[in-house]
Formats: structure tokens, sequence, C-alpha cells
């Protein structure tokens, strides 16, 4: 039971100093390291966003519109006819502070205005003084405030630190969406041309060319070919994927990341690896080669605009259903947002696994399964021969991607698929997984390395978790179900926790699947000596 | 009563003013809750600050060597080197151990040199596990614009 605290000691506790300043009266400052470097001209260009223009954050003049306060206020005023969520959210806050110390930017930074309440009041207040009578009588005293440049530099440093998790909606007793206030706040920023590179760039690559790196057809096909190699020198088998075919049962999407960068690579192999062992009737395609959707960070119009891609490219190929790979917010915009976007994708089938049998009736508007439920079911219905022996070498635990466990509700698929490939599984604190997971810190389009500072500030309470289960277990193997995580969890390791790697979940299945016709395997996927005895009957 | 005897009468109330005096670095709101929360995965911060004071001044009190001190020091520099510390501020948490000895305890002025000697050393080995960990920032961004500009290439 918990200490309770004397009379004397709470009496001795109370501080009965005014604080110094109100966070109103305290101005912002752009601090190196912090921040994400200004969107391009470039880039706003080929989104055809507002006000494209040269501009630097460090900078004194932003380059703004003329009257973009006004531009603002009528933003605002438009987007309380037209979401009722944000009117509520703007609202019904009582500013209870249940949510104000369950995010990971205010729990590494210590910044006040990283608190989720007063980082949405950062907007609420422009609200009241401008669309409440109590704020526009009484001003400060109802918590309202002018809009002034200051202000404007403010919502961009500090909802360009929010990364949109959801942590603290959890928390929240009236169940306000602190992260559909970011998303809102950066649709305003937006109409002025006040986007990051991280994002803007990304998401003009994804409208330009169909994935956020920018890959052309041939360099998708290209890099994927170079996996078929690597795949063939570890197993001996030689899969051979198709692209942009016409009739496929199957349209494969994952995010480009994992074309491209280790350890989303291996995960990459993994996919290959296990539908070719599947004899899977499925297509990649080199125009909707993108998963996630950075659209998603700027604004509805943009995030509905690539999404619309994967659709589109569907019903180009005439496949049946679509199945996903390892990402995160491309799964919080299929589960929450894709239906209203672009739904119900009434041309496709609900997705039935051809191997299984299995129909995946949760996705029977959006048509797309997630490749977790998929690889569970498959290992369910003991479809897939595995030898987890092959993992014996790493002490796994999983980090479960903010946007697939908040804004998906999925927990239990990645951890059976785990438990299945692998012998030494450990969880982390129960306050630290599942729905109370913490960020990776580089969420929402914040992992540029510009900003490495506030990602590391961010992932702290994640590694502090990571960290506990090293010490405790000997865990050495961080697994998630997100490109994301897969780029921005390594460096956090590397500082925070040394001697942890990162891995996606389908690469541990790739490493523990026995395929028809392999070789001996000597090595894993990563070329690292594998030093177990093979089962006697493969 | 030797220094060492009066350290370890009093070691309660020393880390406990020790920590107080760090934490206050921290704007109020946030001081008070790395003060409140004592979970350790709910409060990060505050649980490896009480923590790594802990350890520092159970590694004063046995006399351990510099070198052990390193990863004793590591945790709580690491995280000072992520937030917007210069390094003397940084490094400064390891000074107020001597406002806190001030407040709690008399040293005799024979031992006075010793202890005072001995913060300053660790505030040297700090300033080094400061810069290392500002390399190591470094040397992460450099890998991430490398990987960036492999695929912009």
């Amino acid at each position: 039971m918990a200490k309770e605290p004397k009379p004397q000691e709470i009496i001795s506790q109370i501080n009965y100093n005014p604080p110094q300043k109100s966070w109103m009266d305290i101005p912002v400052e752009m601090k190196e390291g912090m921040f994400c470097y200004g969107a391009k001209e470039k880039s706003l260009q080929t989104l055809d966003f507002p006000n494209v223009r040269s501009w630097s954050v460090l900078e004194e003049d932003w380059k703004l519109p003329e009257k973009w306060d006004k531009i603002v206020l009528e933003g605002i005023a438009e987007r309380l006819k037209k979401y009722r969520s944000f009117k509520i959210f703007m609202d019904i806050c009582v500013r209870c502070g249940a949510c104000a110390d369950k995010c990971h930017f205010f729990l590494g930074s210590g910044d006040p205005k990283n608190m989720p309440v007063l980082r949405a009041e950062l907007l609420r207040s422009i609200y009241r003084k401008n669309f409440t009578a109590a704020g526009k009588i009484l001003g400060k005293l109802a918590g309202a405030r002018k809009l002034t440049l200051n202000v404007l530099k403010e919502w961009w440093y500090y909802f360009y630190q929010c990364s949109e998790c959801r942590r603290c909606s959890v928390f929240c007793p009236y169940g306000i969406d602190t992260a559909e206030i970011t998303i809102i706040a950066r649709e305003l920023l937006n109409l002025l041309g006040l986007n990051i590179e991280w994002i803007a760039g990304p998401a003009a690559n994804c409208y330009l060319k169909g994935n956020h790196l920018g890959l052309e057809p041939h360099t998708i096909k290209n890099s994927i070919d170079f996996l078929v190699d690597e795949i063939e020198e570890k197993t001996g088998v030689r899969v051979s994927p198709t692209f942009n075919r016409k009739g496929a049962e199957i349209l494969f999407v994952t995010p480009s990341g994992d074309l491209f960068a280790d350890p989303g690579t291996y995960t990459c192999m993994g996919y290959l690896m296990l539908f070719h062992e599947l004899g899977l009737d499925y297509t990649w395609s080199t125009y909707a080669s993108e998963g996630g959707n950075f659209g998603f960070f700027t604004s509805m119009e943009l995030a509905k605009r690539l999404n619309t891609k994967i659709y589109a490219e569907a019903k180009r190929l005439g496949v049946k259903w679509i199945l996903g790979g390892e990402c995160g917010h491309m799964w919080r915009v299929i589960n929450q947002y894709m239906d209203t976007f672009n739904g119900p994708a009434d041309f496709l089938e609900v997705p039935t696994s051809p191997i299984t049998g299995t129909k995946f009736e949760n996705a029977k508007s959006t048509k797309m399964t997630h490749i977790s439920e998929f690889t569970a079911d498959l290992i369910k219905h003991k479809k897939l021969n595995l030898d987890p022996r092959r993992n014996d070498h790493l002490k796994v635990t999983f980090h479960d991607s903010c946007n697939v466990a908040r804004g998906m509700g999925m927990f239990e698929e990645p951890r059976y698929v785990i438990k299945n490939v692998c012998n030494h599984f450990y969880e982390m604190p129960e306050n630290t997984i599942r729905e109370k997971t913490f960020c990776c810190g580089s969420g929402s389009g914040l992992n540029a390395s510009e900003n490495m500072e506030m990602r590391l500030r961010g992932g702290l309470p994640r590694a502090n978790a990571v960290k506990y289960v090293q010490e405790q277990y000997g865990v050495n193997m961080l697994a998630c179900i997100c490109a994301i995580d897969r780029a921005a969890l390594p460096p956090l390791m590397n500082y925070w926790v040394p001697g942890v790697d990162v891995t996606g979940v389908t690469e541990l299945v790739a490493n523990a699947l026995v395929m028809k016709g392999e070789k001996k395997r000597t090595t894993n996927l990563r070329g690292e000596d594998l030093s177990v005895e093979e089962k006697a009957d493969v | 009563m030797t220094l060492n005897d009066s350290l370890s009468k009093n070691r309660e109330s020393i880390i406990n003013r020790w920590f107080d005096l760090i934490v206050d670095s921290y704007p109020q709101n946030t001081a008070d809750f790395i003060k409140s929360e004592k979970n350790r995965f709910a409060n990060p911060v505050g649980w490896i600050i009480k923590k790594g004071i802990e350890d520092i001044f159970e590694g004063i009190i046995q006399n351990k060597s510099d070198a052990q001190f390193f990863p004793i020091l590591e945790d709580i520099i690491k995280i000072r080197a992520v937030q917007e510390f210069a390094p003397s501020e940084a490094i400064s948490f390891i000074f107020l151990l001597k406002q806190a000895l001030c407040e709690k305890v008399v040293i005799e002025n024979n031992e006075l040199f010793a202890i005072e000697s001995k913060i300053d050393t660790l505030a040297g080995i700090s300033l080094d596990i400061f810069m290392k960990c500002r390399e190591k920032i470094e040397q992460l961004k450099a890998n991430e614009d490398r990987v960036l500009k492999k695929s912009n290439s």
C-alpha cells in the first residue's frame, strides 16, 4: 500500500508563491536540435500548397502572406463547422491534468509546453479569444489570447513536437484526442505554407512518384532484385516476385523504407520469403509503392490524396484484396480514416487467406489486412514449418507501435507470431506497452536528423523500459511492426541502451521459416552465424 | 565523528536535498511532477536522477575509484546532454552536492579539502562524459544523413 503523507507533510509542500510567469508570457525560442527544417519551395509547389517560397526557421521573417491571421482564423472557423470532434475538443477540456505527464516529449524534455493539455491550450486560447463570448470579453482571465506572430511560431515549434501518438488520449477522462488537435493545428499551419521539409519532401515524393523515398519503378525493381539475390545466397531458394501484375489475387503494399535501409530490408526479405513459401498469388506495385502516408501529418486532404493511389492501383490491377506490411500510421489511416476518405472499397472482396480460408471480417470495408494478422492465422493453422531455435541467440521484447496499438487495437497477433518463432520473449513493464505504449519519439514525420536531441528526449521513456528488460533478462533485440520504428529505434538504442538491436517481426519469422528446397542455413538474414543444429526432420 | 560516518548517518536527508536542488532547475510544474511521481517508468528522468545520485553518494562513502564513477554518472549525463543545457549547466548537478552538504552536515576543516576535491573530480569526469554524449549525438545525425544521401543518389 502506498505511504500516505501526514497532514504536516502536505501543508509543508504547499507553495504560496504564484508562478513567476504565466505560460502565455513566455515567448517561444527556436532551439537547434529541437525543430526540423522548414518545408522547401519545391515540395510545397509539387503538392500545390499555398505560400510557396523559400524560408528559414531561424530568420525573423517567415515570409507569410498578407493577412495571415485572417487566413488562420477563417481556417479555424471552417474546421469548427466541418469537424464536430474539433469543436468538442476545444470546449470540453477541464484542464484536470490527467494527460499532462503522459507525453513522452514532456517526460523526456521537462518542457511544460510539451504537456498535452498545454500544447492544446496553445490553440484553445486562440479559439476562446475569437469564437467564445467569455474569451472575447474576459480575455486572459478566460484563458484567451490574441493571435500574434509569436503565437504562430509557438504553434509551429510545439505542434511539430507532438508525434500524434495518442498516449495522452488513453488517460483523458473526456476522451479528448490531442493528436486530432495537432492534426488540425498542422492543417492551419499548412494554410500558410508552414510545414517541415521532412514531411513535405516525402509527401511530395509520394504524390509524384508513389513513395516517400522518391524511388522510381526501375529502382524499386532493382532494390527488390538485390534482396532476391541476398535471399538466394542465404537460403539457396530463388524467390520470384512480380510487379504491377494484372489479375494477381493480392496487392502487397508496404512502406518504401523497407526496400532501402537496414534493418527494414531484412523485414522485406522476410515478406518475399514468406510469400514464396506459401505460393501466394500476389504482386508488388511500383505505383502504389508506399504504405505510409506523410500526407496524414499535413492535412486530411493530402492524406486522402495519397491514400487514394493504393485503391486506384488495386482497381487497375484487378486484385481481390490488399495485404499490408509492417507500418504504423498506414494502419491508423486505413483503420480510422480510409473509409471516410475513399471507402467503402466495394470493388474488392473481403480479404480471405487462400492458404487457410480464414475470412478477415474486421477488414470487410477497407479490404486490407495486416501482415501480422495474416501470419498469425497461418501459424494458428500450422501452415508454416518453423524452427524457432534459429532465433535462440535473441532475447526479444516487443515495442507496440503507437498507431497499430492505439489506432487499430492490435496487441495479440504480433506477440503470438513472435512467441512461435522465438523461444525467448520478455514483455516490458505493463505501463509501457499495449495501449499505454510509449512512442519511439520520431513518429508523425519527426524522424529527421536535425532534431536528433528532441527525438532522443522523446524516446527516453521507451528506451528506459527497454533498459529494464535488458538488465533483468538480458534482452538484446527489440521487435516492432513499423517502418518509422525500424528507422528511429536503432539510434535511440545506440544512445540509451547500447547492445539492443532492432528487428521487424517478419524478419524473425523468415529466420525461423524452414523453406522447401532450402540449403542448410549457416547464417541468418543479416549474415550472422547460426550455431543451431538443424531439425532432424528437415 | 568522521566525515564518512556523518555522511552515512545523514544519507537520506542529504540525498533528498541534493535531489530537490537538481530538480528545481526545471520549470516549476515539471519539478513538482519529477519530485512527486515515484514510478520508474512513469517518471524516467526523476527515477534516473534519484538512482544516479544515490549511487554517486554511495561511491563517495565507499571511496570508489574515478573509473568506477563513469558508469554511475553516465545515465544522468546522457539525459542532461539532450536537454538543452550548456556544458556548465549540464554538470552543475554535481556542484549542488556541496550546497546539500553545507546545509545538512558539519564538515571539519581538515576534511573539507578532501570532499571538495572529490566533488571537483566528479565534475571533471562528468564533463568528459557530457562531451562523449554530444559526440555520439553528432555521430547519430551524421549516420542518418549518410543513409539519406544514399537514398537520394
